[in-house]
């Protein structure tokens, strides 16, 4: 099963690239378009490219988890769960397969951004410590995500069903200091995103790639993820056991 | 002893959806090695019948034995045992015919998956394009794979869902053998169709089903005399005659064709009787052109069936 992961992650390249490239083409319009404005942040002591880093990456990981939800629903459609289900084959390894393929599809993925960010001037402060935790926080980010993602392929009735739900994810993104900080925003949608996960998993990623320190968000961050994580695995796992093509 | 001898039993299953029974009472059995066929019309509860025997379904009371097995209690023998061929070709369309037959084979924890891919492939004439992709396969080839892939690790049983649904007849055929194969070998196939020819040509033994109960079942021979055997087909000159006929044999059931000028007639099959009809008609100077005897087809019994649950 492993193997079939793997091989579906070498042969998707081109999903890879897509999922990098909506990102990136939004990095690139935040920063030569509106670039104007984020420069005012932090009396232009922070550069915007190197603030809007860690929501692109996370923009791109909500976006390419949405890969998941299809492929396990077209295993469904096709049959295909149905013929694991009638052999002596492990729940678990199935969507684990899946879940594999889709984690390191997507590291890649954000690994392409990442470089594009580069290119157009990010300069993180963060030593290999801070890298290491931020590809930490990363790759539990993308597993949380990427079973809620399952999850919602073996609920969804159509293939294009399975894939939208990350739109609202993709909102999460949006309302958070992502890209602009809240002190902006109506008292309302501000208190909002102060509250909601996706804050403390963008801040504490910008706290390790610009200020090269963890912050104060990083148990938030990793409890929320842990959390998404448990509840999405057994619950895929429960109605998986329950559902036929 | 005679357990021994069934590949599977099934008594009293029951299932319902929230409150729409889709199996009443569903009691059957299977002996190994043999050919059954679940026959029924859409929404008969074939499907749902497939899918408690596969383990993919749990039923809401009654039991099923597979292989031995019972399938709630011990649903991982009787996956050992089993294999699954579904509707629509369940592979995996990134991968290659190869790469899909070695991956069941390493799930299947056969000795060699590469040497049973490699004979597999053979055997399905699918040589040529075993390192393709299977997402450019044609829907005949994706299916011989489907079936190839349910061979391996030799399944004692092997499930068929509609196996010839969307198949051309081409297609079609080439299924009927590979059934007819199996069977010959041993294994024991389970198949549902809602084609009488289908269960006809493959099935030892036919179940017909209708409304999540089993109204018949038997050899396609015994099935066949549920309904009356001596229908007869008379043809006759003209109208005339043929209002004739149809007065002096009025205490008989039958079918008026005007087009034809044709009566079909409903005896009890014996020769006394049908001498005695013969001989009415001799008797009034009625002379009939054309006489045959009809053979009922599969389909006459199903229809009759049917229609019969219908009307009540």
């Amino acid at each position: 099963m492993a193997k079939r992961s793997l091989r579906h992650t070498v042969r998707s390249m081109d999903t890879i690239i897509t999922v990098a490239a909506t990102p990136i083409a939004m990095m690139l319009l935040f920063v030569y378009v509106f670039g104007g404005l984020g420069s005012s942040l932090g009396n232009g002591s922070v550069k915007y490219v190197d603030f809007i880093v860690p929501g692109i990456v996370a923009m791109c990981v909500v976006s390419g988890i949405a890969y998941a939800a299809v492929r396990v629903n077209m295993d469904l459609q096709k049959g295909i769960i149905n013929r694991f289900k009638t052999m002596p084959v492990a729940p678990s390894s199935i969507l684990g397969g899946h879940a594999v393929s889709s984690v390191a599809s997507n590291l890649f993925s954000v690994l392409l951004v990442i470089l594009v960010a580069l290119i157009v001037g990010f300069r993180p402060s963060a030593g290999i410590v801070e890298w290491l935790l931020f590809g930490g926080l990363l790759t539990l980010f993308t597993a949380a995500t990427t079973w809620l993602a399952i999850m919602f392929g073996l609920l969804a009735k159509t293939v294009e069903g399975a894939g939208s739900f990350s739109y609202l994810l993709l909102l999460l993104v949006f309302v958070s200091p992502a890209f602009t900080p809240t002190d902006g925003m109506n008292p309302v949608v501000r208190s909002f995103a102060e509250h909601q996960p996706m804050t403390p998993i963008v801040e504490t990623m910008r706290s390790l790639l610009t200020n090269g320190t963890i912050g104060d968000s990083a148990w938030s961050a990793a409890a929320w993820c842990i959390g998404l994580l448990v509840v999405s695995y057994f619950l895929a796992l429960r109605i998986y056991k329950r559902k036929t093509s | 002893m005679e357990k021994h001898q069934l590949a599977i039993e099934v008594e009293n299953l029951q299932k319902s959806y929230k409150k729409v029974k889709v199996l009443q009472d569903v009691s059957f059995n299977v002996e190994k090695g043999t050919v059954f066929a679940l026959l029924g019309a859409n929404g008969a509860g074939k499907t749902t019948t497939i899918n408690i025997l596969t383990t993919l379904l749990e039923a809401n009371s009654g039991t099923a034995v597979v292989s031995g097995f019972d399938v709630s209690k011990q649903a991982d023998k009787v996956r050992d045992h089993i294999s699954l061929t579904g509707q629509f070709a369940a592979v995996d369309d990134v991968l290659t015919a190869r790469e899909n037959l070695v991956l069941i084979g390493d799930l299947r924890h056969v000795k060699d998956p590469s040497r049973t891919a490699e004979e597999l492939l053979k055997k399905f004439d699918l040589v040529d394009a075993a390192d393709r992709r299977t997402s450019t396969f044609s829907g005949g080839m994706q299916r011989r794979l489907d079936i190839a892939m349910s061979l391996i690790g030799n399944p004692s049983i092997i499930f068929f869902d509609e196996p010839t649904t969307g198949l051309d007849p081409q297609g079609r055929n080439a299924m009927w053998e590979t059934i007819k194969t199996l069977a010959k070998n041993g294994t024991t196939v389970f198949l549902t169709t809602q084609y009488l020819d289908e269960a006809d040509q493959l099935a030892d033994k036919i179940a017909i089903l209708k409304n999540g109960k089993i109204v018949a079942e038997g050899t396609a021979n015994e099935l066949k005399k549920l309904l009356p055997q001596g229908q007869i087909d008379l043809r006759f000159h003209n109208q005339k005659q043929l209002d004739a006929a149809e007065k002096l044999l009025a205490n008989y059931a039958m079918v008026r064709n005007d087009e034809v000028v044709s009566l079909t007639v409903t005896t009890d099959g014996s020769v006394t009787q049908l001498t005695r009809l013969l001989g009415q008609l001799e008797a009034a100077k009625i002379e009939t052109t054309e006489f045959a005897q009809k053979a009922p087809t599969l389909d006459d019994v199903f229809l009759k069936i049917i229609n019969e649950k219908e009307t009540k």
